[in-house]
C-alpha cells in the first residue's frame, strides 16, 4: 500500500485495521546473494540501493536485535555536508542530495528538514579555519555562508552575546543541513527495501562466518542457524571489532562512547542546528519540542552505551554558557552510543583482506548523515567490485599509504577526533 | 485572606498549617491555599479540575497523580526570566504570592482552539506523519513542519537569561539511602547505628513517602510519631546527613551518583548569595534504593477526563492535604489497596457513589463496609468515563457476568496495582525482572553496591518494608566492616499480602489513553502491532509511547501489557525499554552550576595583564589565556592602526610582548639530552651549554605534533617551550614517553609554565634598553652573547633572570626570564627605562603580523595535517636516530610531490587585502575539486612592506615562486590575482637578528 | 567512574586522559614500517577486560595502567606506569 494522505484517509475509515506490516518478517532464506550484517541506517540502505539501483534483490539484512537498536535510534539526528577535505566533502554532500530525494524515493516521510546548521565561531584563527570550510565547500558546489555577529544575532538572539567568556563572532552556516527523524530513516528505508525483496530478519545475531577451503568467506553462522552468501557486507558500526574479529581482522577502530541529550518539550525556540566554538555543546529542538543535544565522547574505550557525569556536566555547561535562557528547562533523557572512531577520525567503505567480507566502519559520530550516500557506495562496491567515485579515499589501506582523512587533525588518537 | 474559594477544603485534618494561608494564582485567577499545600493539592481544594492540556489532541486533563511522575498537570510555573515550563504541579510547594500558568493552549485553558486536532483524529493516528507529508517536498519545512512545531511542544522556556544561580558539591559516604519512606528511614538507622556515615535523600520536603497520606502504626504508634523519632535518633547520629528536597537522579560508575537539591524552589526568589538548586555528586560505597512504588492506571474509554485520579494521589490529597479531589467518589480498583481510599474517603466525610472491583471476591470486611455506608460493589470494570473539562459524568461499569451498570460520580479514584520505581536501579542497562505474583517488573540486579528495599523492591506492605529496608541498611553497614549494632528492625502489624488481579486494558469504542501526555491510545499500540512495531523500543518510538516527561512512569507497564497481549506473548517476553537517567528531568542550570557566563571557563592571565590593563590594552582569548591584543593609543582609529604603529616601533626601535602563556618544561638528569633526542627530529644532545636550538616534535604517525626553542642550561639541564595551545598536550606527552616509552632513561620533567614571566624584547635597540636592566657586569655584545645564546645574568637589583637570545619577529632579540612574581615589576621597569628608547609593548596581533613578515610558521600551519617537509622544515629530520614519528612519517603518500607547502602569498595589487581562508586556483583554472590548489593560512597588514602579505599551503608550492595565481574566496566574493613568493619576506638572509 | 591512583587516591575520571589500549608496544627503531603501522593504527578493540594507559593530569601527571572492563566499566586493578616514580627506585 503506498502511503500517502488519501491511503491514510481511506484507511481511517475502516479504523485502521488493515495496514500491512511496514517491513515483512522474514524467515531467513539457505542462501542470499548478499548478506549484509547491521540492521541499521546503512545496512538496510545498502540492501535498498543494491535492490534499486543494482538489480540485486536476493538480499537478506541480519538484526541482532530491533532495526534500528544501534547508532541509528541513538544519535542526534543532524544532517549536513559541510565538510573540508577531499574524500568527506563529495561523499557527505552526495549524502546530502539524497536526503532531499529520500522521502519520495522510499515513500516514507523521514522528515528531512533543511532548517540550517550553523557553526559558531569565537576567534579570528576559527573563522579563518571556517573561511577555508566554507570556500572548499563552495568549490565543491554546496552552499555556505560566512555570517558575521549581526547576522547570527539576528538569525538567533537568544544566544548569550552579552555576556560570554567567549564571544560568539560569528558563523558558518549551511542552510541545506538541518536534521531528519532518525527511526523513520531506518523503517523508511526497511519499507522500500522490503517493497523490493529484500528479507529483513531481526533477533538473528551473527556468531561466526563461514569460509571455504580458500579463505573466502561464504555465509555466515547465526542465532538462527547457518545463512550462505555470495558475499558479505558488514554495517556494524560500533561493533565493528567485534565482529571483524570472527574473520581474524584488527581494524583501525576504536569503540568509545557518546552520550546524547534530550529536553523536555517546549514550544519552538531554536530554529536550526547551532554548535558551539567555544565548548563542546551543539543542540536543535526536535518537532515534538524536545531540544536534542550533545557534546564530546566521554573519552574512554567503551562498549557500554552509557556514560558517565563529567561528560554531562561539560555538555550542559556548554548549553548554558551559549544559551542561558535553557536554565530552567529540564534534561529529560539521557543515553549513550556506541561510536566506531577511526584513527583519522573518517569512516572506511571497502574489500577487507579477506575473500567475500566487505567493510562499511569507522563512522565516528557522523554516521547519521552518512546514511543514503554510505548505502549507495556500500551497495556499489557489493555490487561491482570496486569503490564508488565518491568512496575511493575511504580505503582501508590509506593509513598504511599515509593517506589520511583527518578533519580535526589529531592524529590516530580516535577519543580527540 | 479568605478560604472562601476553598470549596472542596476539608474541615479537618490533613498536614498543612491552616494558621498559614497563602495566595496564589492560576491563569490569572487568584487562589489560596495553605503552607504545607502543593499546587495540585491547593488547585484541588479550590475545585479546580481542569488544569492542562495534551500534546496532540490538547485535550482537557486534570490531576492524576500526587509525584513527580504527574504526566497532565503540567504549568508554567512563575513568570519572566523565572519563567519555568513544564513543572508538575503535584511536586510544587505552595507559596505566597505563587504565579502559575496551564500551557500549550490557545487562546485559553477552558478554550482551545487546537481541540479541533481532535476531530482529525481518527487520522492523526500513532505514525501518520511518517505516511504523509512528503509532497511536494518543499513543503515540509515552510508549511507541515511549522504547523507541527507550533501545536507540539509543551510549555515556553525563559524569554531571559536565568536570573538563579546554580551549584555543584560532592558529597562521600558510605550508605546513600534513596529515599526517605519506611524503608528508607529504616536502611538508614540500620546503617546509621552499626556506625557507617549515611546520606539518606528524600525527594519530598517531608520524611515519611507514603506514610504521609496513609499512616499506619509502627512500633506500637502511630506513623507520624515514629517518624519524628526516627529522623531524632537519625539527626543525633555525627555521621548521618539528612538531605530533604533532594532526589537522587542518576547512578553512574563506581558508586557516583547525581542528586538534585531543591533549595529553593519553595521560595518566590532564592535569598541572596543562595543557589535555586545544587547539583550533588554523591560518592557511596553502598546505595539502598528505597525509592516505592508508582501505582499505575488503567486503560479504559475517557480514563483521561479530569477527575479520574490515582486512587494513591485521592488518599494523599484527603489525609495529607485535606482536599477533597471529589465530593461524590466512585472507585475503580483490581487490589486491595485502592480500598484504603475508601477508607480515606469515608473518614473524611465524602460519599462514596461505588466501587468497581475487578476482582471476583472481596473481603467479608469490605462488603460489611459497602453494605454499612450504603454504596454498591460491582464486580466489573468501568467500561468507559464520560465527561470533559468539567469533570466526571457517567461512569459506565461492564458487569463480569456481561450486564452493564452506571455510577455518578464527580470523581473517579482508579488504582491498576504498583510498579516498583525501578529507574535508578536499572540505569546501567540492567533489565528488571517480571513477577507474576505482583503483576509487575522488580529489579534484578542493579549497579555494584547497590540494592533496592522495601517497596521499590516489590515489597507492598509496611511491615515488610520496614523489614526490609531495616535489613539492607544493616547489611550495607555490615558489608563496609562496620560492627555496631543495628538495633532492632521497627515493626508493624500491618502486613497484608498485596491481592491483585491484573487489569491492564478495558476494551471499548471511546479513546483510551495509555501515555497521557502524549496522547498514546490502546489503537495506536494496536496499530503499532499490526505493522510490525512490536519490539518495545519500536513501539515506543513508534507511538512515542513512554517519551513524555514522566518517562513512562505512568504508562509503560500498561503499554506493555497490551502489546504482550496483542502479540501473544507474556509481558516479559515483550520486555522494557531501557531506563535512562535522570530518573526526573533536572534543570540543565542545574547540570552547569556556576559554569556559565563569563565563567564558562576560568581565566589564565599573564604576569603582565593588570599592568596592561592599566594602559588600556585590548585583550583576546587565546585558549583560557587573556593575552594583550594590541594597545590603543589615543587618537588611534582602529586596530590596524595601533598594530602598525606597534611593528614599526619594533622594527625601528624596541618593543616588548609577554610571552608567557608559551608552555615551559624542565628537563633534567644525565639522559636528559638523549631524550629529547627521541622527542624531537632534530638533535639536542649535540646542543652546547649556553645554548638554545629550535626544535620540532611529529607525533607517532609523522605529523608535526608542535616545535618551540629549547636551551641547554647545564650538562643535564634543559629547558624547552611549548606553543601556547599544546603546552598541556605536550607536557602529557613527554610524560608518556618518559614513563611509558622510555623508562630506561634516567630524566625528570618539570612544568614550570607558571613558574616563569616571560618576555620577548625586541629590535635594533633591545641592547640598550637591556642595559637599563641587567647588572653592568654581565657581557650583552654580539660576542659576549650571540645569537641563540642562553644564560643567566643578574638584574640590576639583585633579582637572577634568564636571558635567551632568540627572535621570532626577525629583529635583534632577547627574550628575558624572571620568576613570575617579578613579571609585573619588570615590565614596569621595563616602560621606565625604556622610555628614553621610545619602549613600545606590542600585543599579539604585531607579534603575529612580524612571524608571517618573517615566514615563521604557527598554529595556522600546524594543524595536525603537515609534516615537517610540507613547512619547509624537511631537513631538520635527522637521519642518525630514531625518534617519534620518524617511521610513519616516511609513508608514501607523506612524501608524495603534490603535498600542499608553505609558501608566501602577496596579492598583486599591493592595495588588495589578502585574507585567509581564500583558495588558491591556478590562473586561468575554473575552480573545481580537482582544480582547488591549497588556501592561504595566515595573513597580515605588514607596515614594513605596506601591503597585505601572507602565508599559504599550496600544491607543489615551492616549485611554484614567482607563479601569480588566484585567491578564490566565493564566501566574501571575492577573486584576485595573487603571487606566491618565498615564505621569508623580511631579512631573509637573517643579518637583523644576528646583529 | 572514579580511578584509584596510587599516589593521590581514588578519583573522578574528569581529572585522568585515557589514552587506549596498554598492549601494544613501541617497535624498535630497526622494527620497520609494517611493525610501527601496527603499533600506531591497528587496535584489539576489546569487548571485556583490557590493560590501558590513563593520565592523571589533574593530580600527580602519572602514566597509571588500568585493568579495566570494557564492557561494564568495572575496574580490577590500577598501577603506575614503569617509569613513573616508586617503579624507578626499584630496578
Amino acid at each position: 500500500m503506498k502511503y500517502s494522505i488519501f491511503s491514510l484517509a481511506r484507511a481511517a475509515l475502516s479504523g485502521h485495521k488493515k495496514w500491512p506490516r511496514t517491513w515483512r518478517d522474514a524467515e531467513p532464506k539457505p542462501r542470499y546473494d548478499v548478506v549484509i550484517i547491521g540492521g541499521g541506517g546503512h545496512g538496510l540502505a545498502t540492501a535498498y540501493h543494491l535492490a534499486a539501483e543494482y538489480g540485486i534483490r536476493n538480499v537478506a539484512v541480519l538484526e541482532k536485535g530491533w532495526i534500528g537498536s544501534g547508532n541509528a535510534g541513538r544519535n542526534t539526528t543532524i544532517i549536513r555536508s559541510n565538510y573540508l577535505l577531499p574524500g568527506n566533502i563529495g561523499f557527505y554532500e552526495l549524502s546530502m542530495k539524497l536526503w532531499e530525494t529520500m522521502e519520495r524515493d522510499l515513500n516514507y516521510n523521514t522528515m528531512v528538514s533543511q532548517r540550517g546548521v550553523l557553526n559558531l565561531y569565537h576567534s579570528d584563527a576559527q573563522r579563518d579555519a571556517y573561511a577555508r570550510r566554507g570556500n572548499a565547500m563552495r568549490i565543491n558546489g554546496i552552499d555556505a555562508e560566512l555570517l558575521d555577529r549581526t547576522a547570527v544575532r539576528k538569525m538567533v538572539p537568544f544566544l548569550n552575546f552579552d555576556n560570554a567568556r567567549f564571544p560568539i563572532e560569528g558563523g558558518l552556516l549551511q542552510r541545506r543541513g538541518g536534521t531528519a527523524r532518525h527511526d523513520a530513516v531506518v523503517w523508511g528505508y526497511a519499507h522500500a527495501a522490503d517493497r523490493l525483496g529484500v528479507d529483513i530478519i531481526q533477533n538473528c545475531e551473527v556468531t561466526g562466518f563461514v569460509r571455504d577451503a580458500g579463505g573466502r568467506v561464504t555465509g555466515v553462522e547465526t542465532s538462527r542457524g547457518k545463512i550462505g552468501a555470495g558475499k558479505v557486507g558488514m554495517a556494524v558500526a560500533g561493533s565493528s571489532s567485534r565482529v571483524a574479529a570472527m574473520a581474524d581482522l584488527r581494524l583501525p577502530i576504536e569503540s568509545h562512547v557518546l552520550q546524547a541529550f534530550v529536553s523536555e518539550g517546549i514550544k519552538p525556540l531554536i530554529p536550526n542546528v547551532i554548535t558551539f566554538g567555544a565548548g563542546h555543546f551543539y543542540v536543535s529542538q526536535s518537532d515534538k519540542g524536545g531540544l536534542v543535544f550533545g557534546g564530546d565522547i566521554d573519552g574512554y574505550n567503551s562498549y557500554a552505551q552509557r556514560g558517565n557525569l563529567p561528560v554531562v556536566e561539560d555538555v550542559c555547561e556548554g548549553g548554558m554558557a551559549l544559551m542561558p535562557i535553557i536554565g530552567r528547562v529540564r534534561l529529560l533523557r539521557q543515553w549513550g552510543g556506541i561510536m566506531d572512531m577511526s584513527m583519522d577520525g573518517s569512516p572506511i567503505i571497502d574489500r577487507t583482506p579477506v575473500d567475500g567480507l566487505y567493510l562499511n566502519a569507522g563512522w565516528c559520530y557522523g554516521g547519521f548523515k552518512a546514511t543514503p550516500a554510505s548505502g549507495l557506495v556500500f551497495a556499489h562496491l557489493l555490487a561491482r567490485d570496486e569503490p564508488h567515485k565518491e568512496a575511493t579515499r575511504f580505503r582501508l589501506d590509506r593509513f598504511r599509504r599515509g593517506a589520511m582523512i583527518d578533519e580535526k587533525g589529531q592524529g590516530a588518537q580516535p577519543n580527540l577526533h | 485572606m479568605s478560604a472562601g474559594g476553598q470549596t472542596h477544603r476539608l474541615a479537618s485534618g490533613g498536614l498543612i498549617d491552616r494558621g498559614k494561608p497563602l495566595g496564589f494564582s492560576f491563569d490569572g485567577q487568584t487562589m489560596s491555599g495553605y503552607a504545607g499545600d502543593t499546587l495540585a493539592s491547593a488547585l484541588i481544594a479550590n475545585g479546580v479540575k481542569l488544569v492542562g492540556r495534551s500534546f496532540k489532541y490538547h485535550r482537557p486533563r486534570g490531576i492524576l497523580t500526587a509525584g513527580s511522575e504527574e504526566p497532565n498537570a503540567l504549568v508554567e510555573l512563575r513568570s519572566g526570566a523565572r519563567r519555568e515550563p513544564n513543572t508538575r504541579a503535584t511536586t510544587v510547594e505552595l507559596y505566597d504570592g505563587l504565579v502559575a500558568a496551564s500551557q500549550n493552549r490557545w487562546p485559553s485553558l477552558s478554550f482551545d482552539l487546537l481541540s479541533v486536532n481532535q476531530l482529525a483524529a481518527p487520522i492523526f493516528v500513532a505514525g501518520f506523519y511518517y505516511k504523509t507529508f512528503m509532497w511536494p517536498g518543499a513543503l515540509w519545512e515552510k508549511f507541515y513542519e511549522p504547523l507541527i512545531r507550533r501545536a507540539a511542544g509543551l510549555g515556553r522556556a525563559a524569554p531571559e537569561s536565568d536570573p538563579d544561580h546554580y551549584e555543584k558539591a560532592w558529597a562521600h559516604c558510605d550508605v546513600l539511602v534513596a529515599g526517605g519512606g519506611p524503608a528508607g528511614l529504616a536502611a538508614a538507622l540500620a546503617a546509621g547505628r552499626a556506625g557507617a556515615r549515611v546520606i539518606l535523600c528524600e525527594e519530598d520536603a517531608t520524611l515519611g513517602g507514603r506514610l504521609l497520606s496513609d499512616g499506619g502504626t509502627i512500633d506500637s504508634m502511630p506513623a507520624a510519631d515514629w517518624v519524628a523519632r526516627a529522623v531524632e535518633e537519625l539527626g543525633a547520629m555525627p555521621d548521618v546527613r539528612i538531605m530533604t528536597r533532594t532526589t537522587v537522579t542518576s547512578a553512574f560508575d563506581h558508586g557516583t551518583h547525581a542528586a538534585l537539591e531543591r533549595v529553593n524552589d519553595h521560595v518566590p526568589v532564592p535569598p541572596e548569595h543562595q543557589p535555586r538548586q545544587r547539583l550533588w555528586r554523591i560518592v557511596a560505597k553502598r546505595t539502598v534504593v528505597a525509592a516505592g512504588a508508582l501505582e499505575r492506571p488503567v486503560v479504559f474509554g475517557g480514563n483521561d477526563v479530569p477527575g479520574v485520579m490515582l486512587a494513591s494521589a485521592v488518599r494523599t490529597y484527603i489525609n495529607r492535604y485535606a482536599a477533597a479531589p471529589a465530593k461524590r467518589l466512585a472507585l475503580f480498583t483490581n487490589n486491595d489497596d485502592g480500598w484504603k481510599t475508601v477508607d480515606a474517603a469515608l473518614a473524611s466525610g465524602l460519599t462514596i457513589a461505588g466501587v468497581v472491583d475487578a476482582r471476583a471476591e472481596v473481603s467479608a470486611g469490605q462488603r460489611a463496609l459497602a453494605s454499612k455506608h450504603g454504596f454498591a460493589v460491582l464486580n466489573g470494570v468501568v467500561d468507559h468515563v464520560d465527561g470533559g473539562k468539567a469533570g466526571t459524568g457517567k461512569i459506565a461499569v461492564a458487569l463480569a457476568g456481561g450486564a452493564t451498570a452506571t455510577l455518578e460520580a464527580d470523581g473517579l479514584a482508579v488504582s491498576g496495582g504498583w510498579n516498583p520505581s525501578v529507574g535508578l536501579t536499572s540505569q546501567h542497562r540492567g533489565r528488571p525482572k517480571w513477577r507474576d505474583d505482583i503483576a509487575a517488573f522488580v529489579p534484578d540486579g542493579g549497579p555494584v553496591g547497590m540494592v533496592a528495599a522495601g517497596s521499590a523492591n516489590g515489597v507492598f506492605s509496611l511491615a515488610g518494608c520496614l523489614k526490609e529496608g531495616h535489613a539492607a541498611g544493616a547489611a550495607a553497614a555490615a558489608d563496609l566492616g562496620f560492627g555496631n549494632s543495628a538495633g532492632a528492625a521497627p515493626s508493624s502489624d500491618d502486613d497484608a499480602t498485596y491481592a491483585l488481579k491484573p487489569v491492564w486494558h478495558v476494551k471499548g469504542k471511546k479513546k483510551a489513553f495509555v501515555d497521557f501526555q502524549n496522547d498514546v491510545t490502546a489503537s495506536d499500540v494496536a496499530l503499532a502491532a499490526l505493522e510490525g512495531f512490536q519490539s518495545v523500543e519500536h513501539l515506543k518510538r513508534y507511538t512515542t509511547l513512554g517519551m513524555a516527561t514522566d518517562q513512562g512512569k505512568t504508562s509503560n507497564t500498561q503499554g506493555l501489557a497490551i502489546m504482550a497481549e496483542l502479540t501473544g506473548r507474556s509481558i516479559p517476553e515483550t520486555g522494557t525499554t531501557i531506563y535512562r537517567p535522570p530518573y526526573v528531568p533536572v534543570a540543565i542550570g542545574a547540570l552547569a552550576g556556576h559554569h556559565r557566563d563569563e565563567n564558562f571557563h576560568s581565566v589564565r592571565l599573564t604576569p603582565s595583564h593588570h599592568w596592561a590593563a592599566e594602559q588600556g590594552a585590548v585583550f583576546v582569548d587565546t585558549g583560557l589565556w587573556k593575552r594583550a591584543q594590541w594597545y590603543p593609543k589615543k587618537g588611534e582609529k582602529d586596530w590596524l592602526e595601533s598594530v602598525t604603529r606597534e611593528v614599526k616601533a619594533v622594527r625601528s626601535g624596541v618593543g616588548f610582548c609577554d610571552v608567557s602563556t608559551l608552555g615551559k618544561i624542565d628537563v633534567h638528569g644525565p639522559d636528559a639530552g638523549a631524550f629529547l633526542d627521541r622527542v624531537y627530529i632534530n638533535t639536542f644532545s649535540s646542543l652546547a651549554v649556553g645554548k638554545a636550538r629550535y626544535g620540532l616534535m611529529l607525533r607517532e604517525d609523522g605529523i608535526v605534533y608542535d616545535d618551540g626553542t629549547t636551551s641547554r642550561l647545564a650538562e643535564d639541564h634543559y629547558f624547552l617551550t611549548t606553543t601556547t595551545a599544546k603546552a598541556g598536550p605536550v607536557m602529557q606527552h613527554l610524560e608518556f614517553c618518559r614513563q611509558i616509552l622510555f623508562p630506561e632513561l634516567d630524566v625528570q620533567l618539570a612544568s614550570v609554565s607558571d613558574q616563569w614571566a616571560q618576555f620577548s624584547i625586541a629590535g635594533p635597540k633591545v641592547r640598550d634598553l637591556l642595559k637599563e636592566i641587567v647588572d653592568p657586569s654581565e657581557d650583552l655584545s654580539n660576542e659576549g652573547f650571540p645569537f641563540m645564546a642562553v644564560r643567566e645574568v643578574l638584574l640590576r637589583g639583585g633579582v637572577k633572570a634568564r636571558l635567551f637570545r632568540i627572535s621570532f619577529s626577525g629583529e635583534m632579540a632577547f627574550e628575558i626570564s624572571v620568576p613570575a612574581r617579578f613579571g609585573d615589576a619588570l615590565v614596569r621597569k621595563l616602560m621606565t627605562a625604556g622610555e628614553k628608547f621610545g619602549v613600545t609593548p606590542y600585543g599579539t596581533e604585531a607579534l603575529g603580523v612580524m612571524r608571517v613578515e618573517k615566514g615563521h610558521v604557527a598554529g595556522p600551519e600546524l594543524n595536525g595535517m603537515t609534516t615537517a617537509a610540507d613547512l619547509g622544515l624537511g631537513k631538520m629530520m635527522s637521519t642518525k636516530k630514531d625518534f617519534i614519528g620518524r617511521v610513519m612519517a616516511g609513508r608514501e603518500a607523506l612524501v608524495a610531490p603534490d603535498r600542499m607547502v608553505v609558501v608566501g602569498i602577496k596579492p598583486v595589487d599591493q592595495s588588495r587585502r589578502l585574507r585567509s581562508g581564500a583558495h588558491i586556483i591556478k590562473k586561468g583554472e575554473v575552480p573545481s575539486p580537482d582544480t582547488d590548489g591549497g588556501y592561504v593560512t595566515s595573513v597580515c597588514f605588514s607596515p614594513t612592506f605596506d601591503q597585505w602579505l601572507g602565508l599559504g599551503l599550496v600544491t607543489h608550492g615551492r616549485e611554484r615562486i614567482g607563479e601569480i595565481a588566484v585567491a578564490h574566496d566565493p564566501l566574501r566574493g571575492e577573486d584576485y590575482e595573487v603571487e606566491l613568493c618565498n615564505p621569508v619576506f623580511y631579512d631573509p638572509e637573517g643579518g637583523r637578528q644576528r646583529g | 567512574m572514579r580511578i584509584a591512583c596510587p599516589f593521590c587516591g581514588p578519583r573522578e575520571n574528569g581529572e585522568f586522559s585515557y589514552l587506549g589500549d596498554a598492549k601494544p608496544k613501541r617497535p624498535g627503531p630497526d622494527a620497520g614500517e609494517e611493525a610501527v603501522y601496527d603499533y600506531v593504527y591497528l587496535r584489539d578493540n576489546v569487548a571485556g577486560e583490557m590493560e590501558e594507559f590513563w593520565y592523571h593530569g589533574g593530580g600527580c601527571r602519572s602514566w597509571l595502567k588500568v585493568r579495566r572492563n570494557t564492557v561494564t566499566h568495572e575496574i580490577f586493578s590500577v598501577e603506575a606506569a614503569a617509569g613513573a616514580g616508586a617503579a624507578k627506585a626499584a630496578s
